[in-house]
């Protein structure tokens, strides 16, 4: 589905991402680990189309995805949910998800129905649809930022650290979720520091340091993995 | 209080109080100065969907308005046309021009935007001013019609000149009014919020900020050439940067990004400049410092920040209401407690 292929990305002089080699299969959870600093937003901004890869060749669906504008990539089915809870704090929590299917503006019908979908997977929006998105509180601005991605009805969503300063309960019901839309029909990729709930989700993983990939494999083999071990689960 | 100034109230009030204004003071001079204010507003607003909604300082607004009023001048004077189809055209002229100016201007951001729009400003002035052959220079032009008469209607009276414009800006408010309560409004203020964000969820930023651009300089447009019927006589200095400073100024004090700051800081400042006129160039020492204090202390503007107290008024009511009710509620648990112990 998404082929990254000897993907190099440079922010001036500094090389921030070292010839990426990385694939994502339709239906998958595919979790990117490593530090703050390794490359995984980088990594994201440039399928995003934020960024532009300075050699290699990023693969959606078998088309060429380099030269598309970042607009042109949602539309083909890409959606990015950034880190940081981006939300849009002086919209309501409504307006915010209304935003987020701005793909399908067109489509009043179906945003009715993926905002209903939303509400499903997070109650607690439904309740809080008038309020401002800025007075959520951060596992609530989490679910709006994963929900606002999910109502462009992405095939591929890139979700960028979703447990970053959660409370560890509500990081498993994050999870839990994150499972379900994939369960759905939406393939995931996701980068992560908290590789030991992440990995327990995914089907593969890649691990990062220093902007190139050093390990990759299924989450079994990962999880067994003695580095891994030392460096993100703590075991 | 807060339901007495109520918005559903307030706008037929004021509408009604812009109509019956004429009749209240009588004063020709008034009306005049009234008539100026609201075609100020209509370049501010042009001025508050770009910078304040969209995020795009533009110091290049009063070079707009400048072509504008220049395009109706030269129409109507030099070519003989008739008013409004000059007026029509006067408008698509600036729109043309700020279309292609803001093809280059928007792949810049931020400061670099704002002195890039200030460099065409001051092009756009420069060109006013020396083109002596076509713009009569530091002459000025002389001699701008008034507005054709619409059926039996004429615009020759000032107080025929009051209603039209009050009524061009009833439209331009509403037409505004709709943008930012549409999707196209909220997209233009995600391109505020964060560019990156607005792009991730599929908003082609260039082709929204072109098309926010534009209207703004068709608005600037309109408010010269607005003025250039209203004074009858136009000279450089309308382009000149100071009245960009103007019409920001107006939009800074009644509230940057706000429905109603145009009009409240134009009417305002307009007002007290006209009180102040004895002062001359002195009493930028006042509004100087009022600016500063306010951009400090005040950045929302007279507009945003009553909104703002609103806003904080209204949830500390709904925390005491919540607080209210747990009181009410905690002598029962109390008893329970004390049952149960």
């Amino acid at each position: 589905m998404l082929k990254l292929q000897d993907v190099s990305v440079k922010y001036g002089s500094f090389t921030a991402v070292h010839n990426v080699n990385l694939e994502v299969s339709p239906g998958q959870i595919v979790v990117l680990l490593g530090a703050n600093g390794a490359g995984k937003s980088t990594i994201f901004k440039t399928i995003s189309g934020l960024n532009k890869a300075s050699s290699g060749r990023i693969e959606f669906e078998g088309e060429p995805l380099n030269k598309r504008s970042p607009d042109k990539i949602v539309q083909s089915g890409i959606v990015q949910c950034a880190e940081g809870r981006k939300l849009f704090p002086s919209m309501t929590v409504e307006e915010n998800l209304k935003m987020g299917a701005y793909v399908h503006r067109k489509n009043k019908k179906g945003i009715k129905e993926s905002m209903k979908h939303v509400f499903e997977l997070f109650p607690i929006l439904e309740e809080k649809q008038v309020d401002m998105a800025g007075s959520l509180s951060g596992g609530q601005q989490q679910m709006l930022a994963i929900g606002r991605a999910l109502m462009a009805k992405p095939k591929l969503m890139l979700l960028d650290e979703p447990s970053i300063g959660l409370a560890p309960l509500i990081v498993e019901q994050m999870f839990e979720v994150i499972k379900t839309i994939n369960r759905e029909g939406t393939t995931i990729l996701l980068a992560e520091q908290n590789a030991n709930a992440a990995l327990r989700i995914a089907d593969k993983g890649y691990v990062f340091e220093n902007g190139a990939v050093v390990l990759e494999g299924t989450s079994e083999e990962l999880f067994a993995n003695d580095e891994i071990k030392k460096a993100y689960i703590g075991a | 209080m807060a339901n007495i100034i109520n918005k559903r109230f307030i706008i037929p009030v004021l509408i009604l109080f812009a109509i019956v204004f004429p009749f209240v003071t009588q004063n020709d001079y008034f009306i005049h100065v009234m008539t100026l204010s609201f075609i100020w507003m209509i370049g501010v607003y042009g001025l508050n969907l770009l910078a304040g909604y969209t995020g795009y300082l533009s110091l290049a607004h009063a070079g707009f308005f400048a072509v504008g009023a220049y395009s109706l001048g030269l129409l109507t004077v030099k070519a003989q046309m008739n008013f409004w189809l000059a007026f029509v055209l006067s408008l698509i002229i600036t729109s043309v021009l700020g279309f292609l100016i803001g093809l280059i201007a928007l792949r810049t951001k931020e400061h670099f935007f704002a002195i890039y729009t200030l460099c065409v400003g001051y092009i756009l002035y420069l060109i006013i001013d020396k083109w002596d052959s076509l713009t009569e220079g530091v002459r000025g032009l002389i001699g701008i019609p008034a507005p054709g008469n619409i059926g039996p209607i004429s615009f020759e009276t000032p107080l025929s000149q009051y209603y039209l414009v009050l009524a061009i800006l009833l439209v331009v408010i509403l037409i505004v009014y709709r943008i930012v309560h549409s999707l196209t409004g909220r997209t233009y203020i995600a391109i505020r919020n964060s560019e990156d964000l607005a792009l991730t969820i599929g908003i082609s930023t260039m082709k929204n900020k072109l098309e926010v651009f534009v209207l703004s300089t068709f608005f600037a447009g309109l408010s010269g050439a607005l003025y250039a019927s209203f004074i009858r006589f136009i000279g450089p200095d309308i382009g000149n940067i100071v009245i960009t400073f103007d019409l920001l100024t107006y939009l800074l004090i009644g509230g940057i990004g706000t429905l109603s700051g145009p009009i409240v800081g134009t009417v305002l400042v307009v007002w007290i400049s006209q009180q102040l006129q004895f002062l001359q160039d002195y009493r930028m020492l006042i509004f100087g410092p009022i600016l500063t204090l306010l951009v400090i202390f005040y950045p929302r503007g007279i507009a945003g920040s009553i909104a703002g107290w609103n806003a904080k008024r209204a949830e500390k009511k709904l925390a005491k209401a919540q607080q209210d009710e747990r009181f009410s509620q905690s002598p029962i648990s109390a008893e329970n407690q004390v049952k149960e112990g």
